[in-house]
């Protein structure tokens, strides 16, 4: 796609964010200021591009698994995984590097075990990553001994809360891994591929698509993205919290990838504007902190936003907007009624 | 005329499913209506039952023209039908499908005892002694399909639509369901019957009609037809006229491969085959009789059980589709839109697939170069489209075969297969399809092209393989490719010997 | 009968001598730290009392824990602990065992039982935790104004509203001290952070915050950083007080980083196992409900020596 292809893509998204910026600067006039302290910047641009972090990498993997009409529901689980194998080699005395291949190896391997599933026994995807979802914290609370587990490695205490060139680590992971994974699917074929098999998995197999194989792959991107989470969220609190780690966090990927425009039904794929639904949720996650509304509030005002969003972004909203128009119009004109249209097919 | 329908037309985009079709039905007659896939028939059903809205022509029923908006307004002008899986809920009583949506009410409530003996009323005849208090579902789908025939007769009353009512039912079933139809034929009513099976149509039917490629072939009494005419009539064979193959205008070039006891079980009893490079193989039967059974056995869409296909250099790998094409195979399947276009991705996409998915992912197809193969195959193969960055699902059904024929083209295998390569095309666009059919095998490539067009099939092969009963039956070469050949060995059972020129 | 007279008291007094009680419990699980530490510690104070304790973990499921109760009833043990998972359904088996003469005792949670039915409760007062983190505070800004930002334990759960109304009551009657933000942190260490950045940058980088208020201590843990990481030096620019007493803050507290902790204890056990001694003893009747302390910890309390203490409990 070229560059005004590309930005006609992400336009509703990129409206979409303005609008919720909008928002939450009417609520918490501050909200865009950046300043500098030290070195490196604070302010809630800022807080919003570190905290969206989980949720942005999580929506890199979940937009290619639901290119392919798939869906990842333990990508969650799997942060847990990756963020307790982590803290689990760094207390034993191993090297960071140790540490950090052994979280993005466990990822890896959750996500061969998925695509093995989905793609080998041919089992349902929801179902599938279901099975990890559900287990998946029971790995992770088996390594942490059902504790946290703190420790108190500086480097990758660097990687959840550290800051290079004044922007936080977890930005800078988010917004590489996005970069990285955009050039490998759009420079090589891989993207290509992966939309034929999610718009028609059996003509694709039929023109020799090796459906396998990439059903595998795009779920060990998934889960690699998942590891990269789960060190992110570990670092950042210097601990392996098994129960809460990553908690929840697929629906929000998932949620990312619809406000992106992304249909769950596969095909199309755009992994800037899942990224920019990431962004947007997490926007409005912190604008709702920072509004200072009764707890109570929070997902109910998140649910509304969100719904708001997905309406208006909705191909059919203008249909029938226009729809209702012309009825009223040409009831006006009959002064009748307008007949049912009837739905054909049996 | 109970019902008659005059100048029926109907279109989709890019093709004409119904070409002012004329229909008649009688009062206490049984019309079979035949025709291959495409000929037409479930979309005349569906303009008579008001699921479609017809673009031309009328329909009289009892002499008053009406116009059905929905199968439920159908119903009520009474015309009734009864689809093979049947429309009703296997989870509730056989008395509330019968009386659904009517049930008898007392102050408001549904009264059972009233829905009771009104079913019982509504079975009376139908020679069925079954507990109406039963959910549907314990019932074979024999009786189903009898008491949806009973429901549908009960709410219309007048034209009965059986559409493929057979297709799952045993002998002694079929038997079974010919007793009702005959007793409601038997009480005026006029029924149209849908079948593949010509042992039931000539069983049951008072009058045929055949359809082919939207257009009214003939109406003729059931008694005056024999099957070879009938299967003529189907098949398109102008009566009149004999196509001959135009022999000898190709030379028969060296063996390229050959299958020998490719099968697999419950799909294609284990047949030999060799194709020689630079021709075609025509492969003539009727629907699933076992044609792209065979296609899709060479080409590994599904993997075959037994056998083996070889080239000059060895034993050949088509146990996938990626392995058969790594082979140097190509296959444009039947059901264009599951099994081959990819609707939402733009047909230069479409074009590269095989050859990027053969390249493998990590080696793309520069988009200049994509841009190159997709610009040539649209001016070389005159696909008419806006660009080639239109979604291929937009185009019509013939520049959407065009589309796959150029991503077979561009992958040049040695042996292509073209599974009913013109169906539901129009036309201009079904000439240029034949003309590329030459073109190709001038080029040396070979190719197996099925069809249920027996003109074309003669036009274009060298030889014609005949699949019966998913078995090859037999095999006509030069000469004896006739059209009448052809129907002679599909109808005839015991017409097993080869036939050679 | 003199005979029988002098068995049964020389049986009686070798019980007594040897201590060979025999205690069942039934826990609910090992959902939580707090919980693990707790079982841990219940199995410490009764072999410190030489009383032979069959413990069973019921995996959060009532039924476990009934079957649990009716086989330590036909065991014929001399008391039952019980930590119940739901508040509801268990008279029959209270009834059962009541009729068997076995005095249970409630650990931490209550039931919706008649108070006849069980010989006392053993438990903490979630409000009174609340209070005494209040009132720490209270004591420590004396007339100082001080702006207090909140960090709620889950939305609706019984211990944050408990905690809230607590620490409101804590504070009570110093118009000085003022709850400025209160947001849920969903007990985690992670949304602790999230939710205290929020907090830092609604108020001016943090610099009109005097206090932080968490419900619980891992909320604690992940706001501290999250002051760190703004620049600020948790507890002395902006003072720390939670609840709970896990070990983590303990660390937090002997680096400075944090200024109090309010112990729910997990030791529910050696009230329990006192009240069923005298019991035992002389048939003395308990309270029905026995509170723990809601001991407070600051850095003057050793926190180094208390960390070294807890760490081994399996919190």
């Amino acid at each position: 796609m070229n560059g005004t292809g590309l930005l006609r893509r992400v336009a509703p998204q990129l409206l979409t964010l303005a609008a919720v910026l909008a928002l939450v600067t009417v609520f918490f006039p501050s909200f865009l200021s950046v300043g500098l302290s030290g070195d490196r910047l604070v302010g809630s641009p800022i807080d919003v591009l570190k905290r969206g972090a989980p949720v942005a990498l999580l929506a890199i993997g979940m937009t290619l698994v639901i290119a392919t009409r798939g869906i990842d529901l333990s990508v969650g689980a799997i942060m847990a995984i990756c963020g307790a194998s982590a803290a689990f080699a760094v207390d034993q005395g191993w090297s960071l590097g140790v540490a950090v291949l052994l979280a993005l190896g466990a990822g890896l391997l959750c996500g061969l075990w998925n695509g093995f599933l989905v793609a080998v026994l041919g089992i349902q995807p929801i179902v599938a990553t279901l099975i990890l979802m559900v287990a998946g914290r029971g790995i992770a609370q088996l390594i942490t001994e059902g504790q946290i587990l703190t420790f108190s490695d500086a480097g990758f205490a660097f990687l959840g809360s550290g800051a290079v060139l004044g922007l936080p680590v977890p930005a800078w992971a988010w917004i590489l891994a996005g970069i990285v994974v955009g050039l490998v699917v759009r420079r090589t074929a891989l993207g290509l591929l992966i939309e034929s098999v999610g718009v028609n998995l059996r003509a694709s197999r039929l023109a020799g698509v090796n459906s396998t194989v990439l059903l595998l792959t795009v779920y060990m991107i998934s889960g690699l993205c998942a590891a990269l989470a789960g060190l992110i969220v570990t670092g950042d609190i210097r601990g392996a919290d098994a129960n809460n780690a990553g908690l929840w966090l697929e629906l929000d990927a998932i949620l990312a990838v619809a406000i992106g425009g992304t249909s769950l039904l596969g095909g199309r794929f755009s992994i800037l504007a899942s990224l920019i639904g990431a962004m947007i949720i997490q926007s409005i996650n912190t604008g709702i902190l920072l509004a200072g509304f009764p707890p109570e509030f929070n997902l109910v005002i998140k649910a509304i936003l969100v719904l708001l969003i997905l309406m208006l972004q909705s191909p059919r909203l203008g249909d029938v907007a226009a729809g209702l128009l012309a009825r009223r119009r040409r009831a006006d004109e009959t002064g009748a009624a307008p007949r049912p249209v009837q739905e054909a097919g049996r | 005329m109970l019902l008659h329908a005059r100048g029926l037309t109907k279109r989709f985009p890019g093709t004409v499913a119904l070409d002012n079709v004329e229909f008649g039905l009688a009062a206490g007659e049984v019309h079979a209506l035949l025709g291959e896939n495409g000929a037409g028939k479930s979309t005349l059903i569906k303009c008579l039952t008001g699921a479609y809205r017809r673009d031309g022509g009328e329909i009289l029923l009892d002499g008053r023209a009406v116009d059905p908006q929905s199968t439920a307004h159908a119903q009520e002008l009474g015309i009734g039908t009864v689809y093979q899986e049947v429309n009703l809920l296997p989870n509730l009583t056989v008395a509330e499908n019968l009386t659904l949506g009517r049930q008898p009410r007392r102050l408001g409530l549904v009264s059972r005892r009233a829905m009771r003996s009104l079913a019982r009323e509504m079975l009376d005849g139908y020679g069925l002694s079954i507990d109406v208090d039963r959910d549907l579902g314990a019932y074979s789908v024999a009786v189903q399909q009898i008491i949806a025939i009973a429901r549908a007769v009960h709410l219309s009353g007048k034209v009965l639509i059986l559409d493929e009512p057979t297709a799952s039912l045993d002998a002694r079933e079929v038997a079974l369901l010919f007793d009702v139809v005959r007793g409601l034929r038997e009480r005026g009513l006029g029924i149209v019957f849908v079948s593949h099976f010509l042992d039931q149509v000539f069983a049951i039917s008072d009058r045929i009609t055949v359809l082919r490629n939207g257009r009214h072939v003939a109406t003729t009494e059931a008694a005056s037809l024999d099957r070879v005419r009938l299967i003529n009539l189907m098949l398109g064979r102008e009566l009149a006229e004999e196509t001959s193959h135009n022999h000898g205008r190709r030379e028969a070039g060296a063996e390229l491969l050959r299958a020998e006891g490719l099968g697999r079980r419950g799909r294609i009893t284990p047949f030999d085959l060799t194709i020689r490079s630079g021709e075609v193989i025509g492969m003539a039967g009727l629907l699933g009789s076992g044609r792209t059974e065979t296609a899709e056995v060479l080409f590994g869409a599904t993997a075959p059980d037994s056998g083996t296909v070889r080239d000059a250099k060895g034993p050949l790998d088509l146990s996938t589709p990626a392995r058969a094409i790594a082979a140097g195979f190509g296959f444009a399947p039947e059901d264009r839109k599951t099994d081959g276009i990819i609707g939402d991705l733009t047909v230069r996409e479409n074009i590269a697939l095989a050859l990027q998915a053969h390249r493998g992912w990590a080696r793309p197809i520069p988009r200049a170069e994509q841009r190159r193969m997709a610009d040539e195959y649209i001016r070389r193969l005159d696909i008419r489209t806006p660009g080639a960055e239109k979604p291929v699902g937009l185009l019509s059904g013939g520049n959407q075969q065009k589309v796959i024929l150029a991503r077979w083209l561009a992958m040049n295998p040695r042996f292509l297969i073209l599974d009913e390569p013109t169906r539901g095309i129009d036309v201009g666009a079904h000439a240029e399809v034949l003309r590329l059919i030459n073109e190709m095998v001038s080029s040396g490539m070979s190719l197996l092209v099925i069809s249920s067009e027996l003109e074309e099939l003669v036009a274009v092969s060298d030889r014609v393989i005949v699949v019966r009963d998913r078995r090859h039956v037999a095999e006509l070469a030069g000469q004896a490719i006739t059209t009448e050949a052809i129907v002679n060995a599909i109808a005839a059972p015991e017409a097993k010997q080869e036939a050679r020129a | 009968m003199t005979k029988i007279l002098l068995a049964s008291a020389s049986a009686l007094v070798l019980g007594t001598a040897a201590s060979a009680q025999v205690v069942g419990f039934s826990q609910i699980g090992s959902e939580s730290g707090w919980r693990a530490a707790e079982t841990t510690v219940t199995q410490q104070e009764a072999e410190a009392r030489g009383i032979d304790l069959q413990f069973s973990d019921a995996q959060q499921k009532q039924e476990n824990q009934i079957a649990a109760v009716r086989s330590f009833v036909a065991q014929g043990v001399d008391a039952i602990l019980l930590a119940p998972v739901v508040a509801t359904g268990w008279d029959a088996v209270l009834e059962e065992a009541k009729e068997a003469e076995i005095p249970v005792v409630l650990l931490d949670r209550m039931v919706d039982s008649d108070p006849s039915l069980y010989l006392t409760a053993v438990g903490s007062d979630l409000v009174h935790e609340g209070e005494v983190a209040g009132q720490w505070l209270a004591e420590q800004v004396g007339e100082e104004p001080c702006r207090v930002v909140e960090l709620q334990g889950t939305t609706g759960s019984s211990p944050a509203i408990d905690r809230a109304q607590g620490f409101r009551n804590g504070i009570e009657g110093h118009a000085n001290i003022e709850i400025v933000q209160s947001q849920t942190g969903d007990f985690t260490r992670a949304q602790g952070k999230t939710v205290m950045e929020a907090f830092l940058q609604a108020e001016n980088g943090g610099a009109d915050i005097c206090a932080l208020y968490a419900h619980n201590d891992d909320m604690a843990v992940g706001a501290i950083q999250a002051i760190k990481e703004a620049g600020l030096k948790p507890g002395e620019d902006i003072l720390v007080v939670s609840i709970d007493a896990v070990p983590d803050i303990f660390q937090a507290m002997a680096a400075g980083e944090a200024n109090a902790t309010v112990e729910l204890t997990p030791n529910m056990a050696g009230p329990a196992f006192d009240a069923l001694q005298a019991y035992w003893d002389n048939g003395t009747e308990p309270e029905k409900f026995i509170q723990t302390e809601s001991k407070l910890y600051t850095q003057a309390d050793d926190p180094q020596g208390e960390y070294d203490r807890r760490k081994g409990l399996g919190y």
